[in-house]
């Protein structure tokens, strides 16, 4: 498998906080990919300088071979790298339906192409019978599902996902997981997913990165990072076996 | 206008063609809307025999107001951006369809054509500014204000267009309507202002249906979201102002002929770009319908008002600006989303996102 997304020491500083420092990593074409660590360890810092919202000090960050480290979100977002937001933004006052739309319309200048791909994606997350509501009125968990049809609609190789399960009923998440890993196996969707939820992420993840004070300490499989005594010590606390 | 073109390209399809494109443009309109729609344009048709010449020049500077309304609602209610500087548009648009007339006896309609790459590339310079240096918000419509105010100073020492003294167009009694020259009586001008208000009209929800009106409505919403999906906001912003800029121009060569003097303290004044948004905002911002409702709201109700107070032996000239305001602050208070979606849910053509 060869890497479709390749982060080399990438940096970010915010005047005197290193909040990502000289992170590195790959993430294979198909991949599910999860990036774990505690509140302020730059996850969506991170995120940020994938999807192109902020630009990196220093480090190459590269998609599909091609590097993409400073480029703006839109010219991203058309090179096949699709997002959620860790504070949803849906379009407010636009319809569930015409939000999916607007996604849609990336890769189709016909709206009625791009409606009846947006109703597709509305289907598999559940959110067809709410298509005619407008947004702001959603739910959060629907909310959550929303931002995904949306970034979906894009077509993306890759989707960034942050905390889409945060907030979520145990049985919302896990309907999340299955909607996730059916993507993933249906369309070969890459997925690098920043994630508190360790029971979605044991569920999902076939790799895991952790973050702490914007430092790399760990990566490997989920398994073996649950026993890891750093990522122990430093997130999951004493008793990793209850946390899962 | 993408549907235009096409179909002058292939003149044997056009009525098919524009059957198409009517239905492309109009086919998920509630029926009620539709009739209703037909209703009022067909009575604004037969308007003329109906009203007397008062009546008719209340009714052009009624359309004159739909018209700006809808041309300032491209750019502040699909694409979000708060212009307060309208009126340099509409000022160029008639300085130079006049001044091409009066020196040079261009018609104004060719005159026009000069004025629309004039007014895009205002509209460009000012959209690019503020858009590359990112002065967004408040800033941006400070800067618009700006560029309205220079033009006001610049064309008041502008000798070529008779600077502050004002630059008049030749006017005669004329046997004939003379459509290609724009002379003639109110009615041929309210004829013309009708139209163009009816093709905004329609050009706004093709507009509003189609790819580049979903990509403006997102960038209203959330611009960072909308780039996160891969729009180039910066783009669809310029397309904005400059699809804005040119319609808001033909106003401006409407108002020289039909008024037949233009003063650079009086064209390019900010209280003539207040005016052009007044009607939107209090129809309902972003929505179709709602600067042309505003339109009649405000100038309908502010004439009928002046009238009954001189009927009833009062002269209070500030008494239109007072009831602006009242107006304002009504809509403001009540209706924060205008009178317009309240009313079309109140007679069941609301439609759904808008």
């Amino acid at each position: 498998m060869s890497a479709m997304l390749s982060l080399q020491g990438v940096s970010k500083r915010f005047r005197g906080l290193v909040a990502v420092d000289g992170v590195s990593f790959d993430v294979a074409d198909g991949e599910l990919f999860a990036i774990i660590g505690p509140n302020g360890a730059g996850k969506t810092t991170l995120f940020n300088m994938i999807a192109g919202a902020i630009a990196p000090d220093a480090g190459s960050i590269s998609f599909a071979g091609e590097a993409i480290g400073g480029l703006p979100p839109d010219a991203i977002c058309r090179r096949g790298i699709g997002r959620t937001f860790q504070i949803v933004r849906p379009f407010p006052a636009l319809s569930v339906e015409d939000n999916v739309v607007v996604g849609a319309l990336l890769h189709s200048l016909d709206v009625g192409k791009a409606r009846e791909h947006a109703r597709d994606l509305l289907r598999r997350l559940d959110l067809f019978d709410q298509r005619g509501r407008i947004a702001a009125t959603l739910t959060l968990p629907d909310r959550k599902r929303l931002e995904v049809a949306r970034a979906l609609a894009t077509q993306p190789k890759l989707l960034l996902l942050d905390e889409v399960m945060a907030g979520l009923r145990p049985t919302e998440s896990d309907r999340m997981v299955a909607i996730l890993q059916t993507l993933n196996r249906d369309s070969g969707l890459s997925i690098v997913l920043i994630e508190h939820v360790m029971r979605a992420v044991m569920a999902l993840a076939s790799n895991v990165l952790v973050l702490d004070h914007g430092i790399a300490i760990a990566q490997g499989k989920p398994e073996v990072i649950v026993r890891d005594p750093a990522v122990v010590r430093s997130y999951l606390g004493a008793e990793p076996v209850e946390r899962i | 206008m993408p549907g235009k073109s096409s179909a002058a390209a292939t003149p044997g399809h056009l009525p098919g063609r524009l059957a198409r494109l009517a239905l492309a443009v109009f086919g998920d309109v509630p029926v009620r809307a539709v009739i209703l729609l037909a209703a009022l344009f067909t009575l604004l048709l037969i308007a003329p025999w109906l009203v007397n010449d008062y009546l008719l020049t209340v009714l052009i500077v009624v359309l004159y107001f739909a018209f700006t309304g809808q041309a300032w609602n491209i750019m502040m209610g699909f694409a979000g951006q708060l212009s307060l500087g309208h009126a340099i548009y509409a000022g160029l648009g008639g300085y130079i369809a006049a001044v091409l007339f009066a020196r040079f006896g261009v018609a104004p309609w060719i005159g026009f054509l000069a004025v629309i790459p004039v007014a895009a590339a205002c509209g460009a310079t000012i959209g690019f500014l503020a858009f590359r240096f990112r002065v967004a918000g408040v800033y941006f419509a400070i800067l618009t204000i700006a560029f309205a105010e220079f033009a006001r100073i610049g064309f008041d020492h502008l000798d070529f267009v008779n600077a502050s003294a004002g630059l008049f167009l030749p006017v005669a009694q004329y046997a004939h309507n003379d459509l290609w020259h724009l002379r003639g009586n109110p009615t041929m001008f309210y004829y013309v202002i009708l139209t163009a208000a009816a093709l905004v009209f329609v050009l706004c929800r093709a507009l509003l249906k189609s790819r580049i009106g979903y990509c403006w409505l997102a960038i209203r919403e959330d611009e960072q979201a909308a780039r996160a999906v891969g729009i180039d906001s910066f783009r669809y912003k310029m397309a904005a102002v400059m699809i804005s800029a040119v319609i808001t121009s033909f106003a401006g060569v409407f108002y020289a002929f039909f008024y037949n003097n233009l003063f650079p303290e009086q064209v390019f004044n900010i209280s003539r770009s207040i005016e052009m948004i007044l009607g939107p905002i209090i129809g309902g911002i972003g929505t179709l319908f709602g600067p042309i409702l505003g339109a009649f709201v405000l100038t309908g109700l502010a004439e009928a008002l002046n009238t009954s107070l001189i009927g009833l032996g009062f002269d209070l000239p500030g008494a239109k600006h007072v009831f602006y305001g009242v107006c304002l602050l009504l809509v403001v208070v009540a209706l924060p989303d205008g009178v317009w979606p309240w009313l079309a849910r109140l007679i069941g053509v609301a439609e759904r996102s808008q």
